[in-house]
């Protein structure tokens, strides 16, 4: 060996034990689906079926809906927020525990590198539950009124892209505040919501009051328009959130959507440019790029363009690509075929339109679904990639010449999710972030997430915040 | 002096060339060493990985206490590390205050160690509060006493007060007296300089004015080689090589006692100045604890377990 060749340093896949096959999770306890039917969940990585799993109809949604109605009534509603918050900081604490199982079964079933769901995905789910812990017993602080009180039964449905993150996001707020819970994760990755069912009988947490129903869109739809159901939180397409606006126009449900985003990441003259670089590859290639907050549009003053994009190809050449879990991977296996397809055709739409393409050179593996980190240079506020969210490992990138001529383009997007400023001078940072139409402005950083910060978008990417005082409003009822 | 980038030799152009530097967000600059520490080294990269840590120790006593016969202990340690496995290389050079130099140099050279350099600690190590004439003859007494590499310190006081120029000079006239008898490592002493935005501008400072190594440390001051602060000396170098087509070394010192560390160090030399730099010529690790660490990390990747500490030599 002549140079620092790392040596594979693999996770052990032993660690978690994953079982043949997964019923639905209601009243607390694993049942077959009335229809016998399943699904099979994969490795995207190896394209290894992992589990058969249940796929529930709507005789099963019906159970799980009544199964959440019950204990919302009879136990949960009645618990005062000190007990309920002992189940949740139970519920935090064991996540820590079984921390390493979570951050393997998270790899193996989503494709993400071992190094973001040890360090980030699995934390971060804990800290969610440790943070809504201490709300339980204080909401009449939650901006709320003297005694607010919880909708009842929430209809959560979650994407595929931070699995067990997204159900943190969805479960912790929903039992602090006192409401019960029917969850449906991804259709591709609900092993890690299987497992945290475990936890909830682990942590002795009263039946019925959180239900996890597996399955596809069809599932989530008979979720949603379940009379049953009081609230429907979503995380997801745009597209998919429009459908369960219809559908719930007219009824008595209230909603939150966490939806799709084209962030744009402002990078000014005077930018620390090292980091700027770091924070523009943590931006679009953090998680595949599957995040709905992604910078996924670089806005770049031109007058620093050919030094920012020579660094920027050097440090992306550095990125490792294969096995999610080997712990020195930064760039994993894309979600699913589908996925993979979707990236395909919107990059492939970036080279018929004229943008340049340029990926490092890298080996993909030959199973599993792989793209390559890629960038787009020329690209015009016109192109579809510059339009369309990727969900991939996918940047274009874009220049400005003045400061408004930034904030126009960043703001010229149906999206309004997220977006990044770089630059030096405090007084610049302030200056843009009060003109973004964005829910989530970041300075001088990228991609950085704590439960005590509220989440969520403007315009298309979606309605109402997740995380901190603002996000327990999604789950009360204001007395007043 | 690297004439290619300033104008002139003043100080002003100096300055105006310093003022066009990129600056250094710390948050962001920890946050990548803190991923960077993640990195898992294994097996075959951790056998060489340690003998390159080896390789590029700078084997150093800098004691008031220091005598003639601990030197030469050092001496003998750095030529044969591990007596019982001359498989171990050698260290990357004995670092010793002045004084020391002709004994470190003719104890090398009586025990089979010709080709390990003696680096000196000159311009008045550690503080480099003395006149000009004092730092001269500092180096002078060094490099004719056979020091072949010199670790000088800057003017810290300079610095911080606004007087590169000074600093600047004092660094050309230390080089021309290396000549090319003597490689000049340049100390920045960063726990003084504080900021990373000083830690990259006397970078640059101390390149331009003709440094063939940079320095983090004396050793002497708290913190010393931070990760952060190597790492923004790490892109100094790989820019100023894009810039100007020469590859100037770094040399992170104190702080750095275990494997674990000095692994952390190889990896940000890999990925943020690039393979080249993974060579005792471009990367040294000033150090004295380190060397039985590397030492029983190599006997235990050999035999798979951790030998008691006293199969490895005091010095």
């Amino acid at each position: 060996m002549n140079n620092f060749e790392y040596a594979p340093a693999p996770e052990s896949a032993a660690l978690v034990d994953i079982k043949s096959e997964y019923g639905l999770f209601i009243n607390g306890k694993f049942v077959a689906p009335k229809s016998g039917k399943t699904f099979t969940s994969i490795n995207p990585a190896t394209e290894e079926v992992l589990a058969k799993i249940a796929y529930a109809e709507l005789a099963d949604v019906n159970l799980a809906v009544t199964a959440a109605r019950n204990a919302f009534t009879k136990t949960w509603s009645k618990m005062p927020g000190a007990e309920r918050g002992k189940y949740l900081f139970r519920i935090a604490r064991i996540l820590q525990e079984r921390s390493r199982e979570f951050a393997v079964l998270e790899t193996l079933d989503n494709g993400k590198p071992i190094r973001e769901t040890r360090d980030t995905d699995i934390p971060l789910a804990a800290a969610h539950f440790f943070y809504h812990a201490g709300w339980a017993d204080k909401l009449s602080y939650a901006g709320q009124g003297n005694n607010p009180k919880p909708y009842g039964v929430a209809a959560q449905i979650i994407p595929w892209n931070f699995p067990m993150l997204m159900l943190a996001w969805k479960i912790a707020p929903a039992l602090a505040t006192g409401n019960t819970v029917v969850l449906k994760p991804a259709e591709t990755t609900p092993l890690t919501a299987l497992l945290f069912a475990e936890v909830c009988q682990q942590a002795g947490l009263p039946a019925g009051v959180v239900n996890i129903i597996t399955g596809d869109g069809t599932t989530g739809s008979h979720l949603v328009n379940h009379p049953g159901v009081d609230k429907v939180a979503f995380t997801g397409s745009t597209g998919v959130g429009k459908a369960i606006a219809k559908a719930i126009a007219g009824t008595k449900k209230s909603a939150t959507l966490e939806l799709g985003g084209k962030g744009a990441n402002i990078v000014f003259e005077d930018a620390p440019i090292d980091e700027a670089v770091e924070g523009i590859v943590n931006g679009i290639f953090f998680n595949q790029g599957h995040v709905c907050c992604a910078g996924s549009r670089l806005l770049v003053q031109e007058n620093i363009q050919d030094e920012l994009l020579e660094k920027l190809k050097n440090r992306i050449s550095l990125i490792r690509v294969g096995n999610p879990m080997d712990k020195n991977t930064d760039l994993g296996a894309i979600n699913s075929s589908a996925q993979l397809a979707r990236i395909k055709e919107l990059a492939d739409s970036g080279d018929i339109e004229g943008a340049m393409r340029w990926s490092p050179n890298c080996i993909l593996p030959k199973s599993g679904f792989w793209y390559p980190p890629t960038i787009f240079t020329g690209v015009s506020q016109s192109h579809r990639i510059a339009r369309e969210e990727i969900f991939g490992p996918v940047l274009s990138v874009l220049t400005f010449r003045t400061p408004a001529e930034a904030i126009e383009k960043a703001n010229n997007s149906p999206y309004g999710l997220s977006a990044g400023i770089w630059s030096d001078k405090g007084s610049r940072i302030l200056w843009t972030a009060e003109r973004l139409r964005a829910g989530v402005i970041w300075a001088n950083t990228f991609n950085k997430f704590d439960p005590a910060s509220p989440f969520g978008g403007y315009k298309e990417s979606g309605w109402g915040r997740e995380g901190g005082r603002h996000g327990l409003a999604g789950y009360l009822k204001g007395d007043n | 002096m690297n004439s290619t980038l300033l104008a002139d030799k003043s100080e002003a152009s100096l300055k105006r060339f310093l003022n066009t530097l990129s600056p250094v967000d710390q948050v962001g600059a920890t946050a990548r060493v803190e991923a960077l520490a993640t990195r898992s080294i294994k097996t075959e990269s951790k056998n060489w990985a340690i003998d390159l840590a080896i390789r590029m120790v700078d084997l150093t006593t800098l004691e008031g206490a220091d005598t003639p016969m601990k030197v030469r202990a050092l001496c003998a340690k750095g030529v044969y590390p591990d007596p019982t496995d001359l498989t171990v290389p050698s260290v990357g050079a004995i670092c010793v205050y002045n004084d020391m130099v002709k004994i470190a140099r003719t104890a090398l050279d009586a025990g089979g160690g010709k080709n390990i350099p003696v680096a000196a600690v000159a311009t008045a190590f550690p503080s480099g509060r003395a006149s000009i004439e004092v730092k001269i003859q500092d180096t002078k007494d060094a490099i004719t006493n056979g020091a072949s590499e010199i670790d000088m310190v800057i003017d810290r006081g300079a610095f911080l007060s606004g007087k590169l120029g000074l600093v600047f000079d004092q660094i050309a006239l230390i080089k021309e007296l290396c000549g090319d008898k003597a490689h000049l490592k340049v100390i920045l002493e960063t726990g003084e300089l504080v900021t990373l935005d000083n830690v990259r501008k006397a970078s640059y400072l101390a390149m331009l004015a003709g440094a063939d190594f940079i320095k983090t440390s004396t050793g002497k001051v708290a913190p010393a080689a931070t990760a952060p602060v190597v790492y923004v000396m790490l892109e100094a170098v790989r820019d100023f090589y894009k810039m100007t087509g020469t590859r100037i070394g770094v040399k992170p010192a104190g702080g750095i006692r275990n494997t674990k560390d000095a692994i952390k160090q190889l990896v940000l030399v890999n990925e943020v100045a690039g393979p080249e730099w993974l060579d005792p010529a471009l990367f040294r690790i000033g150090a004295s604890a380190l060397l039985n660490d590397l030492l029983m990390q190599r006997m235990k990747m050999r035999d798979g377990y951790y030998a008691s500490p006293n199969y490895v030599t005091l010095d």
